[in-house]
C-alpha cells in the first residue's frame, strides 16, 4: 500500500466521532497493551495483536507498530513485513466506512472490474484513497470466499452480492441520505 | 539411518538429512541460491529441485528430508528443464547489469545460468521499480538485482540477532528491506555486512571506495598510508585462486607497494598497542572493585569490533560503561599515523591520508564516527575491504601469484603474534592473557604453546577460568583469584551471552566479542563465500602466522616500547586517553 497515494493523513479524524469522547492515542496503547500482556506466552501473537490494534486506531499508525515490535520483541521489518503482506492492514487512517471490491478470479470475471470503476467514479477517489468527507475508503480484496456470489464487494462487515455497477450510485447515496445502519450479513444489490 | 539412492548410488545419512545433504554425500552438487549452511532451509529459490520417484511433482532437496527407499534424480531431463524455467523467472525479474556489476566474476545467478546453458529468457515483461539505497558508509542495496532469496533476512535475524531486513509488501511487489522498504541508515542496522558475504547476486555490496583512494595515490601533495588488518593476509590469497587459509602476507605488502602506497604498515601494529591499554585497563578495573572496593563496570567488554559497538549502542546500552574504552585497533592506528608518524615523518596531518585494509564493513562506518577525529582530521580517511583490495590488485594489472614477498615498513609496520591472532575468535583474549598474566606474574602465560583451547573454536559462546598464583607484589590482591572469561562470536550469540549476565546467570571478569561468525576472519568484507570450513582454514592460517612470529606478545614489541618511552610515555596515560580512547552512546531502536 503506497502512502503517498493517500488523501487523507491525519490520525483520529477518520473515526467520525466527536473529538471530546474520542479516547486519547495513550489510552488506546494502554487498552493495547492489556492485548499484548494476554498474549505474552502465544506465539504467533502479532497478528491478533495487529487486528486489535486495528479496530482501535482505525490503522496502525507507525508509532503503534514500533510499539508493538518493542513490546513483542520482534524486529520492526517484521512487523512492518506483515503488514505490508495482508491488504486488510492499513497504515494511513481511513474514512467510516470502507469499501472493498473483489477482484479475485470470480468476481473479476464477471465484473468486478467494472463495478470498481463506478465505485471510483462515485466517489471520486482512487483505490487506497478516502474521500474528502472522510466518509469512505476504497480498496480492492482478493476473494471474500462468496465466488458463487460474483461480483461481490463489501462496505465495511456487509457483503453485497451480484453487484452491479449501475447500482452502486444508489448504495452510496443510502449512506449519506439515511445514515445507512450498516450490519453484518450479506445484501442484494 | 536412512538409506536411500541418489541418481542410482546407494547412500546412509543421518536421521535428519535432507535430500541436498544426501547428494553432497555422494559428491553431488545440486544447485541453490537461497541456502545457508546452518539455518532451516525456506525453499524460497526453488532452484534445487529434483525427482523423487513416486512424487507427484518435483520437490526442493533442500528442505526434503531424506527417506528410507527413496529413488532421488539430479540431473535427468525434467529436473533440468524445471531448473532451466524456474532460473530464466528469476531472469526475467533480474536487473542485473552484469557488464558493470561488483559482482559479475563471483555471481551465483550467472553460475548457474551458465552451468544450465541459458541463452535467452523466455518471459519477457515487467521489472519491478528499483530502490537503491546508499545512504550508509558501508553498504549499497539494490533491490533491481535482489532474487528475493532471503539469506540475508536469515543471516541479519539468525546470525546477527538484528533483524533489520525483512520481506516487505508482497507478490510481485515484494521488497527485501528494512520497514517500509526505509534505507537502511534509518533503522538499527551495525553494518557488519554479513548481508553482503552471503548475498548471491549483487544485490547488496560494500560501499566502494576505491576510486577515492586512486585519487588520494595520485595527489601529489599527499603521504598516503595503508594499514592492513590481521584477517586480510589469511583471506586475500582467495581473490586470486589460493584455497582459503593460504597465508599471503609477503604478496600482499608487494602489491601495495606496487599500488604506489608510500608507506605500507599493520593494523596488528596497533592491535599490540591496544592490548597493552586494554590489559592495563582490565587490572585497572579489577583494582578498583577488589582493592578499592568501589563500584566498577565488569564484566570488561573488548572493544575492537565496530559492529559489536554498535550493537550495545542499539539493544545493550546499559553494558555500555563496560566496554573497553579502548578505540579499535584500526582507529588507535588512524590517530597515531596522523600524530606521532606524521611529526616523525614532517608530515602534516591534512596531508596525510591514512587507508585502512579491512575484512569488515562496519570499519567504513566506525571510521566516519565523529568520535574518531583525534587528529584533528578524520583519522582514517578511507577503508577497502579484502575484496576491494582484491579488485584494486587486479585493475592495477598486478600479477599477484608471481610477486616476490615484501616486508612491512617501520615503526607502524612493526608486531607480534599476539597481533596476528586479533583476527579469530578468542583470539583478542589469548593475546590479552599472554600479556596481562605476564604483568600480574613475571611469567609466561601457562597454556601450551601460548594458548588457551577452550576460547579457541567455532563454538558460539566459549568460556574458560584460571587461578592466579604467584603474584609479583604489585599484583598481589589478584593472589588465588580465579580470572573468568567468555568469548562469544555472532551478535545472536553475543546477545545470548549477555542475557545470561544480565539474568545474573553467569559472571565473568572479561569479555571478547566479535560481530561476525569466527571472528574478523569471517567479516562481512573477507573473499566469498565463506562457510565453517573456510573459516576454520582461515583461523589454523593466522595461528600459523602466529607460531612462526619470533615475538609473540604484545609488550615484547620492540617498537611499542619506543612509542611510549617517546610519545604516549604510560598506558591509560593523558596523551593514550587523547589519542587511544573514547566512549560511546545510546542509540534509539527503531
Amino acid at each position: 500500500m503506497d502512502a503517498s497515494s493517500q488523501k487523507t493523513k491525519s490520525l483520529g479524524a477518520a473515526q467520525g466521532t466527536c473529538c471530546s469522547c474520542q479516547p486519547s492515542e495513550e489510552e488506546m496503547l494502554r487498552s493495547l497493551d492489556v492485548v499484548i500482556d494476554g498474549f505474552a506466552k502465544t506465539e504467533g501473537a502479532l497478528i491478533p495483536i495487529l487486528q486489535t490494534a486495528q479496530n482501535l486506531f482505525g490503522y496502525l499508525p507507525k508509532s503503534v507498530l514500533k510499539h508493538i515490535s518493542l513490546q513483542l520483541k520482534i524486529p520492526y521489518s517484521e512487523v512492518t513485513g506483515v503488514v505490508t503482506f495482508y491488504s486488510f492492514f492499513s497504515t494511513v487512517p481511513r474514512g467510516k466506512h470502507v469499501v472493498r471490491v473483489c477482484l479475485g478470479t470470480a468476481c473479476y470475471v464477471r465484473g468486478g472490474g467494472q463495478v470498481l470503476d463506478a465505485l471510483r467514479k462515485r466517489l471520486a477517489i482512487n483505490v487506497n484513497q478516502t474521500t474528502d468527507d472522510r466518509m469512505f475508503t476504497l480498496e480492492v480484496a482478493r476473494c471474500f470466499g462468496a465466488c458463487g456470489l460474483a461480483p461481490t464487494m463489501s462496505i465495511d462487515d456487509v457483503v453485497f452480492k451480484r453487484v452491479r455497477p449501475g447500482k452502486i450510485a444508489e448504495i452510496i447515496d443510502g449512506f449519506y441520505s439515511k445514515g445507512e445502519n450498516v450490519k453484518e450479513g450479506v445484501r442484494h444489490a | 539411518m536412512p538409506k536411500l539412492f541418489v541418481n542410482n548410488q546407494e547412500v546412509e545419512v543421518k536421521p535428519d538429512a535432507t535430500l541436498y545433504d544426501a547428494a553432497k554425500v555422494l559428491g553431488v552438487e545440486i544447485p541453490t541460491l537461497c541456502y545457508l549452511e546452518g539455518k532451516l532451509p525456506i525453499g524460497a529459490c526453488r532452484v534445487c529441485l529434483v525427482e523423487v520417484e513416486g512424487a507427484k511433482t518435483l520437490v526442493a532437496s533442500c528442505s526434503t528430508p531424506a527417506v528410507e527407499g527413496m529413488r532421488v534424480h539430479t540431473n535427468n531431463k525434467r529436473v533440468r528443464e524445471a531448473r532451466r524455467m524456474v532460473v530464466e523467472l528469476i531472469l526475467s525479474e533480474h536487473e542485473g547489469n552484469c557488464q558493470y556489476c561488483g559482482r559479475s566474476e563471483d555471481c551465483e545467478l550467472k553460475e548457474i545460468a551458465s552451468h544450465l546453458g541459458i541463452e535467452d529468457i523466455h518471459y519477457k515483461g515487467e521489472k519491478p521499480a528499483i530502490q537503491i539505497d546508499s545512504s550508509t558508509p558501508a553498504l549499497v542495496r539494490d533491490s533491481g538485482k535482489c532474487i528475493k532469496c532471503r539469506r540475508c533476512v536469515t543471516v541479519c535475524r539468525e546470525v546477527q540477532g538484528v533483524g533489520s531486513l525483512f520481506p516487505q509488501n508482497r507478490g510481485y511487489k515484494t521488497m527485501i528491506g528494512p520497514a517500509f522498504a526505509m534505507d537502511l541508515d534509518s533503522v538499527a542496522c551495525v553494518q557488519c555486512g554479513q548481508c553482503a558475504a552471503i548475498c548471491p547476486v549483487g544485490a547488496i555490496q560494500e560501499k566502494n571506495d576505491i576510486d577515492r583512494v586512486w585519487e588520494a595515490l595520485e595527489d601529489k601533495t599527499k603521504h598516503v598510508v595503508v594499514q592492513t588488518a590481521p584477517a586480510i593476509r589469511a583471506a586475500l590469497g582467495e581473490c586470486f585462486g589460493y584455497p582459503p587459509g593460504t597465508l599471503v602476507t609477503g604478496k600482499m605488502v608487494t602489491a601495495l607497494r606496487r599500488i604506489g602506497f608510500h608507506s605500507v604498515f599493520d593494523t596488528n601494529f596497533a592491535a599490540d598497542l591496544t592490548i597493552i591499554e586494554e590489559g592495563t585497563e582490565l587490572l585497572m578495573r579489577l583494582k578498583k572493585a577488589l582493592v578499592e572496593k568501589q563500584p566498577v563496570s565488569l564484566p570488561m567488554f573488548t572493544s575492537c569490533s565496530p559492529g559489536w559497538i554498535k550493537f550495545a549502542e542499539y539493544y545493550y546500552p546499559e553494558f555500555l560503561p563496560n566496554l573497553s574504552t579502548c578505540k579499535s585497533p584500526q582507529q588507535m592506528f588512524g590517530a597515531l599515523a596522523k600524530t606521532y608518524y606524521a611529526t616523525q615523518k614532517g608530515v602534516k596531518p591534512e596531508d596525510m591520508v591514512v587507508v585502512s585494509i579491512m575484512p569488515c564493513t562496519a570499519k567504513k562506518f566506525e571510521a566516519s564516527r565523529p568520535e574518531m577525529n583525534a587528529s584533528g582530521f578524520q583519522d582514517v580517511d578511507y577503508v577497502l575491504t579484502t575484496r576491494e583490495l582484491g579488485f584494486m590488485i587486479e585493475s592495477a594489472g598486478i600479477d599477484f601469484r608471481s610477486l616476490e614477498d615484501g616486508t612491512m615498513d617501520s615503526p607502524l609496520g612493526i608486531s607480534t603474534g599476539a597481533a596476528d591472532i586479533f583476527a579469530n575468535t578468542g583470539g583478542v583474549m589469548e593475546a590479552a592473557l599472554r600479556t596481562v598474566y605476564e604483568i600480574v606474574t613475571g611469567r609466561e602465560f601457562p597454556g601450551a604453546d601460548l594458548r588457551l583451547g577452550p576460547v579457541e573454536g567455532l563454538a558460539g559462546i566459549k568460556a574458560a577460568s584460571l587461578v592466579i598464583t604467584g603474584t609479583v607484589p604489585e599484583w598481589s590482591f589478584l593472589e588465588n583469584v580465579e580470572v573468568k572469561v567468555a568469548v562469544a562470536h555472532g551478535l545472536a550469540n553475543a546477545a545470548q551471552l549477555l542475557d545470561q549476565i544480565k539474568e545474573g546467570k553467569a559472571q565473568y571478569h572479561f569479555i571478547e566479542i566479535m560481530t561476525c561468525p569466527g571472528g574478523c576472519i569471517g567479516g562481512g568484507g573477507q573473499p566469498r563465500y565463506t562457510d565453517d570450513a573456510v573459516r576454520l582454514a582461515r583461523i589454523n592460517a593466522i595461528y600459523k602466522e602466529d607460531a612462526g612470529k619470533k615475538l609473540r606478545k604484545s609488550h615484547a614489541n620492540p617498537q611499542i616500547k619506543k612509542l611510549y618511552d617517546e610519545y604516549l610515555k604510560q598506558p591509560l596515560g593523558e596523551k593514550s586517553h587523547h589519542l587511544l580512547h573514547t566512549h560511546y552512546h545510546a542509540r534509539p531502536k527503531t
